[in-house]
């Protein structure tokens, strides 16, 4: 579906995002991207939308090499992005092309989906965030993307709307069979959405681990398993104590040598 | 903004014009002014009264609405063409923009003389000169306006593909009409101050004439009913202008659309 081959971005400025990322995502796959502040997350998903071009290494979407802004990719920023002079059920339909009655049609649907069916002609600044960012993913959804990019979609919200905004998500995605790339701080919504996890760490950013998430569908927040693999996150991200009685602080000794960083890293998973 | 908010409004605000018209009543009418200098209120009004009587009023009126209305459709035409053209191409700013600023740089009154040489005392260089007045407000803030569109809007258009034409009508141009309407507005105001100009130094017939007729026959009442009509005029057409921005803004959540 989307693959990537030692892909780095580097900036005009020399500065480098990410370097020689490598991987592979399958239809209907929710991959979590998870990584510090800095480790050029975004920037990949900028890289991936086609928002910037300019890049070493390949991208290819159906095996075909990824030029420009791809029709069948959807992007959900951050924030929501509503044009604020149009309501509701313009906002949702601006992507749409054709025939306006149909469009409209369309638009209604995902705006129930998102349960904000009855404010169509409410305006942006008449929203809560937490309705902004669903009218948001409803834009996104309505065109049906096969690849929907997200960076850090819930990250404004009040823990309870983010819960109800996954549980959304999910339930979109079933329906309409995406395959979705999720950037995110949260551990435990990573644990919840992905079926992989990429970390990412360092600046430039580089790929330390794959995680499988093999817990069946659907999942409960609580349970243990995901509570462990988050334990074996949270190690790798160098979050908490590392129980293998090494040096506390080693980022230094990490930062000198980027070869070593690799090494101890899977002996921290063990 | 509910009616009631509304009448409550213009009664607060028409208190102290209210009770300032009253006190230069009656310092008139117990002789504190003299009436060759200072007449008193009803006396102005008197000569409104007088002016529209003989009918001569509505030429006035009609005469300076008629040159500001031009003057005012030329310069937003010709700041729509610039502003835009500036706006959107990067190439059209680095060559024309640093002209274009050093022309709003000369006082606009500047161009009198010139445009007098020019094209006399005719229509058409009072036209052009408010239309210069008109024009920079409204070009300023339409380049702005444009070039301050959040990028991150435009991206989401980028997102769905849009083509250029469709990035400028469904994002661009929507985003910038706030900052251009203000222009408009400032426009307007500026382009008030010119008719007065323009009226000033040569006309037979116009509110600014009848300015220049007040001091010639040292009539000061005729003066100030000119002063009256113009703030009436002025505000009129502000207020129309506020509300066609009211009208076309009501989505943004600003405070001015609370009230
Ligand atoms: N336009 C740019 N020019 C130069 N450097 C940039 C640019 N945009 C981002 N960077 C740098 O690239 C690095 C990665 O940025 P990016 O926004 O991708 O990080 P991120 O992983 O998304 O971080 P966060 O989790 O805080 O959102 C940062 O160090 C940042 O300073
Ligand atoms: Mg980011």
């Amino acid at each position: 579906m989307l693959t990537l081959k030692t892909v780095t971005r580097t900036f005009p400025n020399g500065k480098m995002a990410f370097r020689d990322l490598s991987f592979e995502a399958q239809p209907h796959e929710v991959i979590g991207i998870l990584g510090t502040s800095g480790c050029g997350k975004s920037s990949l998903l900028r890289v991936i939308a086609g928002l910037d071009s300019e890049y070493q290494g390949s991208i290819l979407i159906d095996q075909a090499p990824l030029q420009g802004i791809h029709e069948r990719v959807g992007v959900i920023f951050q924030e929501p992005r509503l044009m604020p002079w149009l309501n509701v059920i313009d906002n949702v339909s601006f992507g749409l092309r054709g025939d306006s009655d149909t469009n409209r049609k369309k638009a209604l649907e995902f705006l129930q989906l998102v349960g904000l069916e009855g404010f169509e002609r409410h305006y942006p600044k008449e929203l809560s965030g937490g309705m902004a960012q669903r009218v948001a993913i409803a834009r996104s959804l309505v065109t049906s993307p096969d690849i929907l990019l997200l960076d850090e979609p819930f990250s404004a919200l009040d823990a309870f709307t983010k819960m109800q905004l996954q549980d959304l998500l999910l339930q979109v995605w079933k329906k309409c069979q995406s395959t979705m790339l999720l950037v995110t701080h949260d551990i435990d919504e990573a644990l919840y959405l992905s079926d992989r996890l990429l970390i990412l760490r360092g600046q430039p950013g580089e790929l330390v681990e794959v995680i499988e998430v093999t817990e069946s569908r659907p999942r409960s927040r609580g349970s243990e398993r995901l509570a462990r693999q988050k334990q074996e996150i949270l190690q790798l991200l160098h979050l908490t104590a590392e129980k293998t009685g090494e040096v506390q602080d080693d980022t230094n000794i990490w930062e000198r040598h980027p070869a070593a960083r690799r090494e101890l890293s899977f002996k921290g998973l063990s | 903004m509910t009616h009631s908010a509304r009448f409550t409004g213009i009664i607060l605000g028409g208190i102290l014009p209210l009770v300032l018209l009253v006190i230069w009543q009656v310092l008139c009418s117990q002789g504190v002014f003299q009436p060759y200098l200072l007449p008193s209120p009803l006396a102005v009004l008197d000569s409104i009264v007088e002016l529209a009587k003989d009918g001569s009023l509505w030429a006035h009126i009609g005469i300076t609405m008629y040159r500001i209305l031009l003057g005012f459709l030329l310069g937003v035409g010709l700041a729509i063409l610039f502003g835009s053209v500036v706006g959107f191409y990067p190439l059209a700013q680095r060559l024309l923009d640093p002209t274009l600023q050093a022309f709003r740089s000369i006082p606009s009154l500047a161009w009198v003389p010139l445009f007098l040489l020019w094209m006399g005392i005719t229509e058409t260089s009072k036209i052009t000169l408010i239309a210069v007045g008109v024009f920079f407000p409204t070009y300023l803030n339409l380049v702005s306006g444009i070039q301050g569109v959040d990028r991150k809007l435009i991206e989401v258009g980028k997102v769905y593909r849009f083509s250029n034409r469709q990035l400028i009508h469904r994002i661009i141009l929507p985003a910038s009409l706030p900052s251009f309407l203000v222009g408009l507005r400032g426009g307007l105001g500026v382009g008030w101050m010119f008719v007065v100009a323009a009226e000033l130094l040569g006309a037979s017939q116009g509110l600014g004439y009848l300015l220049v007729f007040g001091q010639n026959t040292t009539a000061p009442e005729i003066i100030l009913a000119s002063i009256v009509l113009f703030a009436i005029l002025g505000k009129f057409t502000d207020a129309l202008l506020a509300k066609v921005e009211w009208r076309a803004l009501h989505w943004q959540d600003s405070l001015v659309h609370k009230r």
